[in-house]
């Protein structure tokens, strides 16, 4: 008894210290500014980071999966009958997400360390960078959503700072205000969901809100509302359809940040938030076949965009966007914990893409057009590789990680729909094929740009390798922490999440288990059809050796359509932007000037021409004065008189 | 004395004091010399006073004639006032005339 | 005593500063102020002991009609004060190392306001606190006609004309109320006991109202304001927007919600309306501004729409918000525009497109302006986000889709401000910018403190929220009909 006493006020301040780490990085950081010399602040954040991730990984290791733990720090907002807390909530979910982010973010802030050198703001990016891992840590770890929705605008904030880093150019300060705003949009909608949740229920408290969302009938009107409004915020912050172009525009940024915030960690804030309501949301169905639909959708379209895209980047972010897709199909199915399964794994092999992206625009200082690559396998070995490793991993050959997690999404929606089934996995395979070009493109034939530039190709220092390996290792072996039920081994990852979903899995209907035969054949058709994509892409790419157009000239109209990524941007600039721009000049110039201001104008100019007619009456003429005080006398009596 | 008060009729005041006021009232409107103004001005006020003596005579109460002489007090004060006003218009237009003051308009 | 204390030692002192030198006006004033921002603190600490009883002043003044000198905090009038006495010292510091004529009867007017205003969040006697009210013009317009822009005679003109007509409505209203109180009389408890028929509710209501909306300013009482915020002096635009509308949200909550609850349940669906339409309007008109002040300024309008909806909502949520956001809006206000006081100081434009690259020359003054910028805008952990997220919530107790309207003040207000931002701070430097000094020790000093103070009650607003309970409590108990 003691004993735990002790261990759970050990377990409560080590939980307390993970995000305080990062936010004494970023207060050194930011507060002594450029007096901390270069490597120091890199490795201040660096070790700040590494110390959460300690942390986190104690608490992994001696909190069992069972049990959680949930403590408030102070009362933050308390009047009348209502109390939202700022408190902490460590539990199996919690942990997962702690995990990676401390994990993959201090690989990436070590990544940073080299990729950033000679940068004049590379004291800055670590203070962002440590201000991020702050944020999304108290994401992760608050206890009601209002903790949540504070680092849920933080992170939105760092991602602003971050994508605008190189802020002498216009052109990312304006993707970084999209970002923003496009989140905001979310968010009103968290917000409101946010005001919903406490007027039904009269709290923010995760458990709480489980607990009281179970007295209502299942799709009961008002649940069903409150988690479409939730899920807009997750659209918001996790770039779904019709919320995702700011993503695509946050490549902006370096290229470590588009690893940590938009690839690993704060992308995947939307999936979190929804895993963390499983209850709330396995109350409301309906919610969730929308959440299935638009997860589809997203899926599929951003793999048809990334198709066409010829920065290394971009096609990196169309995929993220795919891949998110995924993984709100396999929350619309209400597989929660096959969700949270892809968030790691993808996790693993997205920042891995991501860096090795950032190594090869290393090596060619600042390259970024696949067009002007080509043949760098043979200049930077370590990149190739784990960027292959990477590839394989997201095309989901087995046994790379992303081949489980994929898997267990895709059986989930056979078993729910298979015309839903053949969607995915067309997507699926078309994601094979957009990172296999990618790969050809970028590594194999040979190297089409100057000659001079081809002779400063260096493979990247140790510092940028050294986690490119480490996320490559984890790319092929993560995927074990989630065996498919064929093998007869237990899922080690959907059984440690299993007393945070467990709660929804029983109000969910039942699904009718596959046989393992039908599982055996899915599986077969997934790999084949990656496979086979992965070939397909190395017939046009390498035997034939086709390169993407350089204009738009060359290309047929479905090819322009989406090579232009649908119009989508053009459509919102069209239907939203302008004229918001529009009403605002015209509604200054004519309601608030012309109409509004005029009428209290106008009142004054009545009483000022009143004035002047009136006053023609003083002549100046004493004999006049009097002669009409005599007679205003005199009428005054006449009235008084017949009154 | 007091029988020679009380024998004319009230009435006869009160028509002697109208007289008076409406004489005033035709001088301030229709004489042009601010002096001659400032005498019917006088002539108004001392109608009122005879007024306000008579009736405090038929009434049988004093409190008319303390008004009388607020009256006269505040009359004394204003006509040097209003006198040295004249004299200081004069000095400037030279001239007593009403109409020679018409600078004060719009 | 300490209430008297609290409120004459600013007169005293606005005496003192102008008998004083111009030299020394401004040293001389910043201590008078910081003095009284001790005081206050003092006085917060005894409220916090003994409550809001020990600091009631009663002397009878003038018989009949029957006018008392009745002063008192609650814990309402204590958060105003305490407002108002922590963004003196800052106003007057941010006036150092700048040149101004005549500095001693400034600083003395600035200080004499003060005193104006406490008197506004002090009284409890109808007509003495609207002779405070009116007595809150006198020095503003002063300051803004001596001290002002190049515009600034006709605009100071209307700006008081149009206050001191709105007025002018509050004082008949005061006077007919005096009429139907049986005890004749202005004070304040008795008022709140009257029974008012229905009928009278219904037009006195818009007596007091249209003198609170004028001030506030709600839209369409609004457009004195931009033309004065930016005709103004820095000081006197901080005095105005930060703390002198404030007297008209204040005022909405202490004399217009409790004395006529029917006048407010009959004409609630209007003025909400009018409260949500002007965020909106507000909002959408700030987006194209070319000049800075007046940006600010429509975004301050954007913000006191949103604290007077949550006024009208007559629930808990949007009460305690509108207070916070009350004195949120007060200190990010003074920093906004304080910003734009710098970078006019320097730049001599506010032209939003004429600038750029500010950041790169001043790197301290770009972090300290975007934490302003980000309070502005609601983001967590500053003091704003709490105030919105209450009055919002507010909101939405009253209406749902009014909420969700008035919640697309978050994505506009980004939506501006960050678009100033971006023109103002970021980019590439030009002619104007490249020699943009950083902050001096003055001015690092104001913003340092009211970046400290919005995150500080961004973290923790609980003891704002404790002690404004109570006195809301009395306040919608009498509001609300049952």
């Amino acid at each position: 008894m003691n004993d735990q006493i002790t261990n759970s006020s050990l377990l409560t301040i080590l939980s307390i210290l993970i995000p305080v780490f990062p936010l004494v990085g970023f207060l050194i950081n930011g507060l002594l500014g450029k007096r901390v010399p270069e490597p120091i602040s890199g490795w201040i954040g660096s070790i700040a980071v590494l110390a959460s991730f300690v942390c986190a990984a104690t608490i992994f290791f001696t909190l069992p999966a069972t049990e959680s733990l949930s403590f408030n720090l102070f009362n933050w907002i308390a009047y009348a009958n209502l109390n939202i807390s700022f408190g902490f909530l460590i539990d199996p979910l919690t942990i997962t997400m702690l995990l990676v982010i401390t994990g993959i973010g201090f690989l990436i802030h070590l990544y940073s360390i080299s990729y950033m050198h000679g940068d004049e703001g590379f004291t800055r990016f670590f203070t962002y960078l440590n201000l991020f891992i702050f944020f999304m840590l108290l994401l992760v770890m608050g206890n009601n959503y209002l903790v949540m929705f504070i680092g849920w605008e933080g992170v939105g904030l760092c991602s602003y700072l971050l994508i605008g880093f190189w802020f002498k150019e216009h052109e990312n300060n304006n993707a970084a205000k999209k970002a923003f705003i496009m989140n905001r949009v979310g968010d009103l909608g968290f917000l409101l969901g946010m005001f919903a949740l406490l007027m039904l229920f009269g709290t923010l408290d995760y458990a709480a809100v489980a607990q009281a969302v179970q007295g209502y009938p299942v799709n009961h009107g008002l649940i069903v509302g409150i988690t479409l409004l939730l899920f807009i915020g997750a659209m918001g912050k996790s770039a779904q359809i019709p919320l995702y172009t700011w993503l695509p525009d946050a490549m902006a940024g370096p290229t470590p940040v588009s690893a940590l915030i938009h690839a690993a960690t704060m992308v995947t804030a939307g999936i979190y938030m929804i895993a963390r309501s499983n209850v709330l949301f396995a109350m409301a169905p309906a919610t969730l076949d929308v959440i299935l639909i638009v997860g589809v959708a997203t899926c599929v379209m951003a793999a048809i965009i990334g198709l066409m895209q010829n920065d290394i980047k971009k096609v990196l972010a169309y995929s993220t966007v795919s891949q998110l897709g995924l993984m709100f199909v396999a929350l619309g199915l209400g597989a929660f914990s096959s969700g949270m399964f892809h968030v790691v794994t993808h996790a693993f092999f997205k920042a891995l893409l991501f860096l090795g992206s950032g190594s090869v625009i290393h090596a060619l200082h600042g390259e970024q057009d696949i067009r002007k690559m080509g043949g760098l396998g043979k200049y930077i070995k370590i990149t190739f590789i784990t960027f292959i490793i990477g590839s394989l991993a997201i095309s989901g050959i087995p046994p790379f990680a992303g081949f489980f997690s994929k898997d267990e999404i895709l059986a989930k929606t056979f078993e729910h729909s298979p015309a839903i089934w053949i969607i995915v996995s067309l997507s699926s395979a078309l994601t094979a094929f957009y990172m296999f070009r990618l790969v050809y493109i970028t590594f194999s034939g040979n190297y089409r740009g100057t000659e001079e530039t081809r002779s400063k190709i260096h493979e990247s220092p140790a510092l940028i390798t050294i986690p490119l390996i480490i996320l490559a290792i984890l790319s092929i072996i993560g995927g074990f922490m989630g065996l498919p039920a064929i093998t007869g081994l237990t899922h080690a990852f959907s059984t440690y999440l299993s007393s945070v979903t467990g709660a929804s899995a029983g109000i969910l209907p039942e699904a009718h288990h596959l046989s393992h035969a039908t599982e055996y054949v899915l599986i077969g058709v997934a790999v084949l059809a990656a496979i086979v994509s992965i070939l397909i892409a190395r017939y046009m790419y390498v035997t034939k050796g086709q390169l993407p157009a350089n204009s738009d000239a060359e290309l047929n109209g479905v090819q322009k359509l989406v090579s232009n990524k649908f119009y989508v941007d053009e459509v919102y600039n069209a239907v939203f932007v302008k004229p918001v721009v529009k009403l605002s000049a015209l509604i200054y110039e004519y309601v608030d000037k012309l109409l509004v201001d005029n009428v209290v104008n106008g009142v004054a100019k009545v009483t000022d021409l009143s004035g002047r007619t009136l006053r023609l009456v003083q002549t100046g003429s004493t004999t006049f004065y009097l002669l009409a005080m005599v007679c205003g006398i005199v009428i005054l009596f006449v009235i008084r008189l017949l009154i | 004395m007091e029988n020679a008060l009380v024998s004319v009729p009230h009435n006869w005041y009160l028509l002697l004091s109208s007289l008076l006021f409406c004489i005033g009232v035709m001088g301030v409107l229709f004489r042009r010399n601010v002096i001659v103004i400032l005498m019917c001005i006088e002539l108004m006020l001392n109608s009122v006073n005879l007024l306000l003596v008579s009736f405090s005579a038929y009434a049988q109460n004093a409190d008319g004639q303390v008004f009388v002489f607020f009256v006269m007090v505040v009359a004394a004060a204003e006509v040097a006032v209003g006198l040295a006003l004249i004299v200081s218009i004069y000095r400037n237009v030279a001239s007593t005339d009403i109409d020679s003051m018409k600078k004060l308009k719009w | 005593m300490l209430t008297l204390l609290l409120l004459l030692f600013p007169l005293v002192a606005s005496l003192v500063v102008l008998a004083s030198g111009n030299k020394l006006s401004a040293k001389l004033a910043l201590l008078f102020a910081v003095v009284e921002l001790g005081l206050t603190g003092y006085g917060l600490s005894v409220f916090l002991q003994s409550g809001p009883e020990s600091f009631t002043v009663f002397q009878e003044w003038i018989t009949d009609p029957k006018i008392s000198l009745n002063l008192g905090l609650d814990g309402l009038s204590m958060l105003m004060v305490l407002l108002t006495n922590f963004l003196l010292p800052i106003i007057i510091l941010t006036g150092f190392n700048r040149v101004i004529d005549n500095a001693k009867a400034y600083f003395s007017l600035i200080l004499m306001m003060q005193f104006a205003l406490l008197g506004v969040f002090m009284a409890n006697d109808g007509l003495l606190y609207y002779i405070f009210w009116e007595l809150a013009l006198i020095p503003i317009y002063f300051i803004a006609l001596n001290w002002g822009g190049p515009n600034r005679v006709p605009v100071t003109l209307k700006f008081f004309i149009y206050t001191l007509a709105g007025s002018l409505f509050m004082l008949f209203g005061f006077i007919a109320l005096y009429h139907l109180n049986p005890g004749k009389s202005f004070n304040i408890t008795e008022l709140y006991n009257m029974v008012i028929l229905k009928d009278n509710q219904a037009w006195l209501f818009w007596m007091f109202f249209v003198a609170f909306a004028i001030k506030i300013p709600i839209i369409p009482f609004h457009t004195w304001q931009a033309d004065t915020y930016k005709e103004s002096p820095t000081q006197g635009t901080m005095l105005l927007s930060g703390i002198m509308l404030k007297m008209g949200t204040y005022s909405l909550l202490r004399w217009l919600l409790p004395v006529f609850p029917e006048g407010v349940a009959m004409w609630t669906p209007l003025i909400m309306g009018l409260c949500i339409a002007g965020i909106v309007y507000a909002s959408i008109i700030a987006i194209m501004q070319k000049d800075l002040k007046r940006l600010l300024a429509y975004s301050s309008l954007a913000h006191v729409g949103l604290i007077s909806a949550g006024i009208f909502t007559l629930n808990i949520s949007g009460l305690e918000g509108s207070v916070v956001q009350m004195l949120s809006h007060g200190v990010v206000v003074v920093g906004l525009f304080f910003a734009a006081d710098i970078i006019y100081h320097r730049t001599n434009t506010l032209e939003i497109d004429k600038l750029g690259g500010i950041r790169t020359a001043a790197p301290q003054f770009n972090t300290l302006f975007l934490i302003v910028v980000l309070a502005s805008v609601g983001l967590p952990l500053t003091n704003s986000f709490i105030g919105e997220f209450l009055l919002l919530l507010g909101v939405f107790q009253y209406n749902y889709i009014a909420a969700g309207i008035a919640g697309l003040t978050i994505i506009l207000g980004a939506v501006y401000m960050f678009r100033m931002f971006q023109r103002v701070m970021l980019g590439k430097t030009n002619q104007l910018t490249v020699n943009f000094a950083d902050l001096h020790w003055n001015e690092k000093v104001v913003l340092w403190i009211l970046v400290i103070v919005i995150i500080a009650a961004g973290v923790y607003p609980q003891p704002i929220l404790a002690i404004a309970e109570p006195a809301l409590r009395i306040i919608l108990d009498n509001a609300v009909l049952n």
